[in-house]
């Protein structure tokens, strides 16, 4: 069904396959830490990465480190039919949050109570636009694979 | 080209979850009955035009159905919203004499075959590093996700939603050709139905469908001697709009105004009627949400009113716009969209299953969210 590597036996789920442009966010992240990609040329910062600023056209950019806290801009609760490794896990939410260092650089993600925690739905009322969210890291996979991602978790949970 | 090219026939094949045949085989099967239906000979056909996701080529097909020389095909991607531009394609290469009889055509066996987000090493145009490893797995889970905010920002409901599922199955529970002709909706069903990706329930979510469909074009002048009466390309367009992300637009500076607000703008400019000029309109709906945000996109209403719109049966027959009136992919059958185009040909022939008396104008788009076309035909 994939080739793709299987993460942790605990998870069973995908583990991002980096393109070039997308490299230095997951190398970044296997640190712990959340950088954006920044144009050198003019400053402004982009989501997804890729290869020139569309605003000046420069190639060159730089990685800015940001705080970790965002808002909850959207999310969804995915129920089967699923990939296995997901719907193990079902029915489990997807956040899109927005960075407060920069509302216009939006992140998919998971809301969990604790790093480690397993996906899941979580209790209602705390899963609402608008909410205030901190970055964390769950490492995935091991060896070469070794990888993290970033999950959030609420700021007052 | 303004007018300048019609369609001038139509075919399809039975459309079921499971059909024995093949994707090509339906292909030929759809495409000689729209030759049929204009009454024109395989031999003269010299343009093609599909997706970029149809799996039967031009070589396999042009050879089964015996065309003749072939000097123009193209393909579009960006999956359904490609439809509208393969008549869009056409209609350039005939107005520009590149081919004198052009053929479009989708085949699929979607209802028997695999899902295609099963196959995660497919890249979708923007990559899967950013989604698949959350969870983001499927088109239902990302369009849900535009939903959710969507209700936020404007207060629209799951009602609204509803009055969307149900104007399109009242419409197939009318259309035999329809896999869910025989299948009643009520809003009980609807508010109980298991969910997909919340806030979207499986009503909310097209069809999955084996089935094929073609149509043919030809020349304004042509179009007069061909055995259906003609149905004119008003105005066609597409839309990628800058700084688009695809179908996870989550990236854009204004995530709720889609590829629908660029076709739009292009589709009007070149037309001589306006949004209140349409008589009926067939508007992509993988997923029930697409339509008010694609009601909007295309000028019936203003920004975060498209919810709105739904109320008091305004897309039912006699309602304000008649919204696909075959029951569309939510109720008719899901082919990335090309029985929105069959069916406005039907309906300015005055031949469909759901009528709009007199309809002299249609709108058909392809699928909001990604890449997307549209046309605007006239009789």
């Amino acid at each position: 069904m994939t080739d793709e590597p299987a993460g942790p036996p605990e998870t069973g789920l995908l583990l991002p396959v980096p393109d070039d442009d997308g490299a230095p966010f997951w190398s970044y992240a296997a640190e712990g830490e959340l950088r954006v990609q920044t144009c050198s040329g003019c400053g402004t910062r982009r989501f997804p990465p890729r290869p020139c600023c569309p605003r000046c056209q420069s190639f060159e950019s730089q990685w800015q480190r940001m705080s970790g806290r965002g808002r909850i801009w959207s999310y969804v609760i995915a129920h089967p039919p699923l990939l296995p490794g997901y719907a193990e896990a079902a029915p489990y939410n997807v956040l899109v949050v927005e960075l407060a260092d920069d509302p216009s650089i939006r992140l998919v993600g998971n809301l969990v109570t604790a790093p480690d925690a397993p996906l899941g739905p979580l209790a209602d009322g705390k899963l609402r636009i608008g909410a205030p969210v901190r970055a964390v890291f769950r490492q995935l996979g091991d060896g070469e694979r070794r990888t993290a991602v970033p999950r959030w978790t609420l700021e007052r949970p | 080209m303004k007018d300048a090219t019609a369609i001038v026939g139509i075919g399809q094949t039975p459309f079921a979850k499971r059909l024995p045949e093949s994707e090509k085989a339906l292909a030929c099967r759809a495409i000689l009955r729209a030759l049929d239906d204009a009454g024109i000979a395989p031999a003269e056909v010299d343009g093609f035009a599909s997706y970029t996701m149809e799996e039967t080529d031009e070589v396999e097909v042009a050879k089964s159905i015996g065309a003749g020389d072939v000097t123009f095909f193209s393909k579009v991607g960006y999956g359904g919203g490609g439809s509208c531009a393969t008549v869009a394609h056409l209609a350039a290469a005939i107005a520009t004499g590149q081919a004198t009889v052009g053929v479009a055509w989708r085949s699929r066996k979607r209802g028997s075959g695999a899902r295609p987000w099963r196959n995660t090493t497919v890249q979708l145009p923007t990559p899967a590093q950013w989604t698949r490893p959350f969870g983001l797995l499927r088109p239902a889970d990302e369009i849900g996700m535009l939903t959710r905010r969507y209700m936020h920002e404007y207060g629209a409901t799951r009602d609204h939603l509803f009055n969307v599922a149900l104007a399109c199955r009242n419409r197939a529970n009318q259309n035999p050709a329809a896999m869910m002709y025989e299948r009643p909706l009520t809003r009980e069903m609807y508010m109980t139905s298991r969910w997909i990706s919340e806030p979207l329930c499986l009503f909310d979510n097209c069809l999955e469908t084996d089935g094929a469909l073609a149509c043919v074009l030809v020349s304004a002048d042509r179009a007069r001697d061909c055995r259906s009466k003609p149905v004119y390309v008003h105005s066609a367009a597409q839309g990628l709009p800058a700084q688009h992300h695809g179908m996870v637009n989550y990236w854009a500076e204004d995530p709720l105004r889609g590829p629908a607000w660029t076709a739009a703008q292009q589709l009007w400019k070149h037309a001589d009627l306006c949004p209140q000029d349409v008589d009926v309109a067939q508007i992509y709906d993988a997923f029930t949400a697409l339509i008010p945000l694609s009601l909007e996109g295309y000028g019936f209403c203003g920004r975060g009113e498209g919810a709105a719109f739904t109320e008091g049966g305004a897309l039912e027959l006699g309602g304000r716009l008649p919204l696909n009136t075959s029951g569309g992919g939510l109720s008719e059958a899901y082919v990335h969209g090309f029985n929105l185009i069959t069916e406005g040909v039907r309906q300015l022939r005055g031949t469909s299953t759901a009528q709009v008396p007199d309809a002299a104008t249609c709108l058909v788009t392809a699928g909001e969210g990604v890449p997307t076309s549209a046309l605007l035909l006239r009789s």
